[in-house]
């Protein structure tokens, strides 16, 4: 039974990579249609997802778990909102909608807005000058950062060049060379699954 | 008189080969009558006409498209332009589809239909330089092009170098593998990241903390995903070994199923199924950062003592690693995309850089035949690095078609 989705991998990969070299129209509706059934796979996963949601949060409310009332939220919103959405529509103005813009969106935007104290942390943690790579890492983001800002440019005209190119080389160089190697991991990867040699994505048995 | 009967008898003489006139006649081609009428305007002078103009179905689409192409003569006026018309054969009804700098050398024509025949024109036009009435707006002679119809093709042209590459890749790799087969042995250099991780959960399973694997946030659709969950394999094996509490929350629903089945597996291989439970995989919510707020909050709230965020993340990366960070856990991460990777090198013990994450795999089982594909990925590498130190070789010495075989479209 296990060749089962070996094979199905296998032609699936083959066939996907092979119509990134074949543009006619016939080829490409294949495309059009494969991404069409892996739709339909999502849809049932996401059934799946939510059971699972409902089942964390319904043992929770049931043994009245430390946080059961969050967990009471949760089955409450899991089913109020899809009721919601099938009842009255998901469009500006319906109340999915409004539940969306005014309790969704702000949430969002606050989680978002961690990432500026967050990145003030780690900065701090980062840029310690503990050894002479530390400190090099120090002196880049010093120069980095206030080449970047108006007051740069009145302290010496060159530092924004001088950030333009400790951006342009030195940075572009390792990102391209991480790129090369992301790449030919990438499809090396890809092959290993498309032959069957790579399974762990699979389960063990 | 003698005029008239000249003329009478060349009329005599001359009416046997009237038909073979007559054929002769016909056999011209109507110059002037196969022209539009707008194109029987005398031109201005002053613009010349571009050289080498050709249509032609673009080569390796998915059809409706026409590649027009043209070389600019030397001098032009900088405000000058390349008018490109369009009409239907027979008819001569032309109409203007762009117009474009002549620098382009190229325009796609993604309006035309296939199978339908057409013929373009061209001709340099500026609104400045006077015609030779003296006034401005003055345009080259036009040049028309032979008929021309698109349609689909089985093989994208501009492709080929991409395919090749691919193939010779690809013959890389299973010679490679087919060497490690044969029992060579293979050199791996040390991964710390991947080291750690028998160590990550050596040290939740001695203080009876939970390990947390968090597989990044995209589907199986992205290799990263994959990679990920075949890590998550060895990961799940090692806290069945250990007998160390496993949770693994999600985001994406494909991802979550696969994860769970592939928990279920490396527990049952382990012969600690009875250890497994359903909820260690669970599923929290498709929303990037309300995921993001519940991870964290659980890291918050539980402490595990090993975390790992090895998988595809955004702007969350930092938030997640940061949060962990604080919590004191052993940190792994491992990403591919150079964006996020700085934020993880800075707040984690270990992450896997790159392609070292697709490394992993072949880095835990040891296995000869996964060895042999790194074995193989190394050798392409050198391969790249000959072919850049050429490349600028090439280009130093000017040798132009050096960077266009390498570009891919």
């Amino acid at each position: 039974m296990r060749r089962v989705p070996l094979l199905v991998t296998f032609l699936s990969g083959a066939a996907i990579a092979s119509l990134f070299f074949i543009p006619h129209h016939k080829a490409q509706a294949v495309n059009s249609k494969l991404l069409e059934w892996t739709l339909v796979v999502y849809a049932f996963a996401l059934i799946l997802g939510s059971l699972s949601l409902w089942m964390s949060h319904a043992k929770k409310v049931k043994k009245r778990a430390e946080g059961w009332p969050y967990s009471m939220v949760t089955l409450v919103a899991l089913l109020a909102i899809p009721g919601l959405g099938i009842w009255k529509g998901v469009g500006a103005g319906s109340p999915v909608g409004m539940i969306y813009d005014t309790v969704n969106a702000p949430l969002a935007s606050s989680m978002f807005a961690l990432l500026a104290f967050v990145i003030a942390s780690a900065a701090f943690r980062a840029f310690r000058a503990r050894s002479a790579e530390a400190t090099l890492l120090l002196l880049t983001a010093i120069i980095m950062m206030i080449g970047r800002v108006s007051i740069g440019e009145l302290i010496s005209a060159n530092l924004p060049g001088i950030t333009e190119w400790l951006l342009d080389v030195p940075n572009l160089a390792a990102k391209r060379a991480i790129a090369i190697g992301v790449g030919l991991g990438a499809v090396s990867t890809a092959l290993k699954i498309i032959l069957g040699i790579e399974r762990s994505y699979l389960g063990r048995s | 008189m003698r005029t008239g009967a000249l003329g009478h008898v060349l009329a005599r003489r001359m009416l046997p080969a009237a038909p073979l006139i007559a054929s002769l006649l016909l056999a011209i081609p109507p110059r002037a009558s196969a022209r539009a009428p707008e194109t029987a305007v005398p031109p201005g002078p002053e613009l010349p006409a571009p050289t080498e103009f050709a249509a032609k179905d673009r080569p390796g689409d998915t059809g409706n498209a026409i590649l027009v192409t043209w070389k600019i003569p030397p001098a032009l006026p900088p405000d000058a332009r390349i008018q490109i018309r369009r009409a239907e054969p027979p008819a001569y009804d032309w109409k203007d589809i762009a117009t474009v700098e002549p620098g382009a050398q190229r325009y796609v024509d993604s309006s035309a239909k296939d199978k339908e025949v057409y013929r373009y024109e061209i001709r340099l036009v500026s609104a400045s330089t006077p015609d030779t009435m003296g006034i401005a707006g003055a345009s080259g002679p036009p040049l028309v092009s032979d008929p021309v119809a698109s349609h689909d093709n089985w093989f994208r042209l501009e492709r080929t170098n991409s395919l090749i590459a691919n193939i010779l890749f690809i013959c890389l790799i299973l010679g490679s593998i087919s060497a490690a087969r044969s029992g060579k042995k293979i050199f791996i250099r040390r991964i710390a990241g991947l080291n750690a991780i028998d160590e990550a959960i050596g040290r939740a399973t001695e203080i009876g903390k939970k390990v947390l694997y968090v597989p990044g946030i995209q589907s199986m659709d992205d290799i990263q995903t994959i990679a990920s969950v075949a890590i998550l394999s060895h990961v799940a094996g090692a806290t069945a070994r250990y007998g160390a509490d496993l949770d693994v929350p999600n985001r994406d629903p494909l991802t979550f199923a696969a994860a769970r089945e592939v928990v279920r597996a490396a527990y049952l291989s382990e012969g600690r199924p009875d250890l497994f439970r359903e909820e260690m995989v669970n599923y929290i919510t498709y929303d990037q950062f309300a995921y993001t707020a519940a991870v964290a909050a659980r890291m918050v709230r539980e402490r595990p003592a090993a975390i790992f965020l090895v998988g595809y993340f955004f702007a969350e990366s930092l938030i997640l690693a940061e949060t962990g960070q604080s919590t004191g856990a052993i940190q792994i991460a491992g990403q591919a995309d150079p964006t996020q990777l700085p934020f993880f090198v800075a707040t984690c013990d270990y992450t896997l850089i790159g392609e070292e994450l697709y490394a992993a795999s072949a880095y835990l089982t040891r296995e000869p035949v996964l060895l042999g594909s790194m074995r193989g990925q190394d050798i392409a590498k050198g391969i790249i690095m000959l072919l850049g130190f050429l490349g600028i070789v090439a280009a130093s010495i000017g040798i132009p078609w050096s960077a266009e075989i390498f570009k891919t479209r």
